[in-house]
């Protein structure tokens, strides 16, 4: 059976700030029982960006780092220079990644920087109270698209925009924190990829109960919703 | 102040031997967005990049990435270096927040170009306040102020040592007429600057980096450390130059390029036994107000001359505050040349106004 813990928490910083049942948490948690798995904590640069995923700045005992709202890839591309033998993590949400910072995502992607993004996507702004997103689907009830007005875009299928201007050899695909088998071994494929010497990229469908205002029953059905939308597997 | 014996003369624009200064000091990578009159330091350091592999060299997307690029790389442990200009100095204030947030050394040599928006890409001194200031935070960051070549080339080199001894950011504002001109310079065989480290990877110990914080007094207590050691440091490396100023009467103020033209005015009016000196910050922040007061013990008038109006005059006026008396005239030329002969003429009429 798996421990309860990965081995490389930071123990100080738990129970952590994350809200309860927040996807951030569990997406963390099976990234963490990688790097333990990977026997790479020691050897691996945790870069978040400005979201909730901020959150994440003391999570892991592994060296982590702080960019802007939507900056930690351009950073994560400067780490990976300086560092080619570590393994460098850039992690941040769908406003983060697809709004202020895509075009860092499309720079990273076509120059395949041989680094690893993990993006959360929750369809919002969680951390400033739940706002639209590039993510938001139509008709969406958000802070501020109230009863889905506005919400009427297409959302931006980030792996699947991001595929024809990367290398044939990068790693794109997208699963979700409900299914942590999946998760896991995206983030592993991800993590070989990057030491390969070729950019990935897991795009992580995730739980935000408190924007999304849902019990836990309403959280599933959403996941299932939004599992419609967003296709899940290796975007090749 | 600088030794530069044992150099050797070349013939360079100003771009060049920002490039020469950033490899004499050790620089190993550059990340950078092109935009006039710094884009030759680009073009020049892809030149240097593509004959050496141990040479970081990337044209970014844009600034912010270009700065977001020189944080990564210097956590990394790298002697990262910039360059940027007017629309492009803005958008880099993004990353030397971060800089100063996260104490990451950063280098970036700045070619002044009018403004406001796009302006002109041929000069200005336009760009002082936002380097000194243009964070949301409380300006932890050095800036030095080249006014001629040889000094561009020694002060580029000691901005590396600067950034890193203290880990803090430092901006080297030269200006469009610095950058394209060409003139000669001594250039050093080697320069000692303080050797980079990997803060992240480090071999030690884990570290955790953050620039976000939940609460008020954890903030405040952080920035009061930070107020304290910037004091500190501020003191071991402010440099000013003052010429004549002892038994001065009227003593121009300027900085950088205009203040070769103010020194060669004071230098043509000390000839003919006129009483004028010359106060030039060399750095602009730490400004060296008590050295200002200094300068002006004498002088009954100040002449501040500067290519913007009054963000220089501000800083001289406030360092002087409380100095009863003095005089104070302006010569403001936003965006726009000033001339040694027009200093030489105010400072003329100054002083027979006496
Ligand atoms: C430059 C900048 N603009 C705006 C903000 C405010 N802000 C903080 S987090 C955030 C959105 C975060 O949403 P997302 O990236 O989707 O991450 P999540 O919180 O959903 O995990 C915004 C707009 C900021 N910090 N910086
Ligand atoms: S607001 Fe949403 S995304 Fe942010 S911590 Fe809470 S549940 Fe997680």
């Amino acid at each position: 059976m798996e421990p309860r813990m990965p081995k490389c928490y930071k123990k100080e910083s738990k129970p952590s700030s994350f809200c309860p049942g927040c996807g951030h948490s569990l997406t963390l948690k099976n990234l963490g029982f990688v790097m333990d798995e990977m026997k790479i904590a020691d050897s691996t640069v945790f870069a978040t960006d400005i979201g909730c995923s901020l959150l994440a700045w003391d999570f892991f005992d592994v060296d982590t780092v702080q960019a802007h709202h939507g900056r930690v890839t351009a950073m994560a591309a400067g780490l990976k220079r300086a560092l080619p033998k570590s393994v460098v993590l850039a992690y941040m949400g769908d406003g983060g990644g697809y709004a202020i910072g895509l075009h860092h995502l499309i720079g990273a992607a076509r120059r395949n920087d041989p680094i690893t993004v993990i993006l959360v996507n929750n369809t919002l702004y969680a951390m400033t109270g739940g706002q639209m997103a590039p993510t938001t689907f139509k008709g969406e009830n958000t802070s501020s698209s109230p009863e889905g007005a506005f919400a009427d875009e297409e959302p931006l299928l980030g792996p699947e925009f991001l595929r024809p201007v990367c290398h044939k050899e990068a790693f794109l695909a997208r699963t979700s924190v409900d299914n942590p088998f999946e998760l896991k071994k995206y983030l592993k494929e991800a993590i070989e990829t990057q030491k390969k010497g070729n950019f990935s990229f897991v795009e992580v469908l995730s739980y935000c109960p408190v924007n999304w205002k849902t019990d836990a029953r309403g959280t599933m059905d959403f996941m299932d919703h939004l599992k419609e939308i967003y296709k899940i597997g290796v975007i090749e | 102040m600088f030794s530069h014996a044992e150099g050797k003369i070349e013939l360079l624009t100003g771009n060049e031997i920002v490039v020469r200064a950033a490899l004499a000091a050790g620089a190993n990578a550059f990340f950078g967005y092109p935009i006039t009159p710094t884009t030759e330091i680009l073009q020049g350091w892809a030149q240097e990049a593509k004959d050496n592999k141990g040479l970081i060299y990337l044209q970014t997307e844009d600034e912010p990435a270009a700065g977001f690029g020189l944080l990564g790389a210097a956590l990394g442990g790298k002697k990262a270096w910039t360059t940027t200009a007017g629309a492009g100095h803005l958008l880099m204030q993004d990353a030397v927040v971060v800089a100063e947030a996260m104490r990451i050394p950063f280098v970036a040599y700045i070619g002044q170009r009018g403004g406001p928006s796009t302006g002109t890409v041929i000069y200005s001194q336009q760009e002082l306040s936002i380097a000194r200031d243009g964070g949301n935070g409380e300006g932890f960051r050095m800036v030095l102020g080249p006014s001629n070549l040889q000094e561009l080339y020694e002060l580029m080199i000691k901005s590396f040592d600067i950034a890193w001894r203290y880990r803090l950011p430092v901006f080297v504002l030269g200006d469009g007429y610095l950058s394209k001109m060409t003139g000669e310079v001594e250039l050093k065989k080697s320069a000692t600057t303080c050797p980079a480290k990997p803060i992240v990877q480090n071999g030690k110990k884990v570290v955790n980096l953050r620039n976000c914080y939940s609460l008020e007094d954890e903030i405040a207590t952080v920035i009061k450390e930070e107020l304290k050691d910037f004091g500190k440091i501020a003191k071991e490396i402010e440099m000013s130059e003052a010429l004549n100023c002892s038994d001065a009467e009227v003593v121009v103020f300027a900085w950088g390029t205009v203040g070769s033209a103010a020194r060669e005015a004071v230098r043509k009016l000390r000839k003919e036994g006129k009483k004028v000196g010359l106060f030039r910050p060399i750095t602009l922040k730490p400004f060296g107000a008590t050295r200002a007061k200094q300068a002006v013990r004498k002088a009954h008038s100040i002449l501040i001359a500067e290519s913007a109006f009054g963000k220089f005059g501000r800083l001289v006026t406030e360092s002087l505050f409380g100095l009863e008396g003095l005089k104070v005239e302006r010569l403001y030329k936003p965006a726009e040349g000033i001339l040694s002969e027009e200093i030489e003429d105010r400072l003329r009429g100054m002083l027979d106004g006496a």
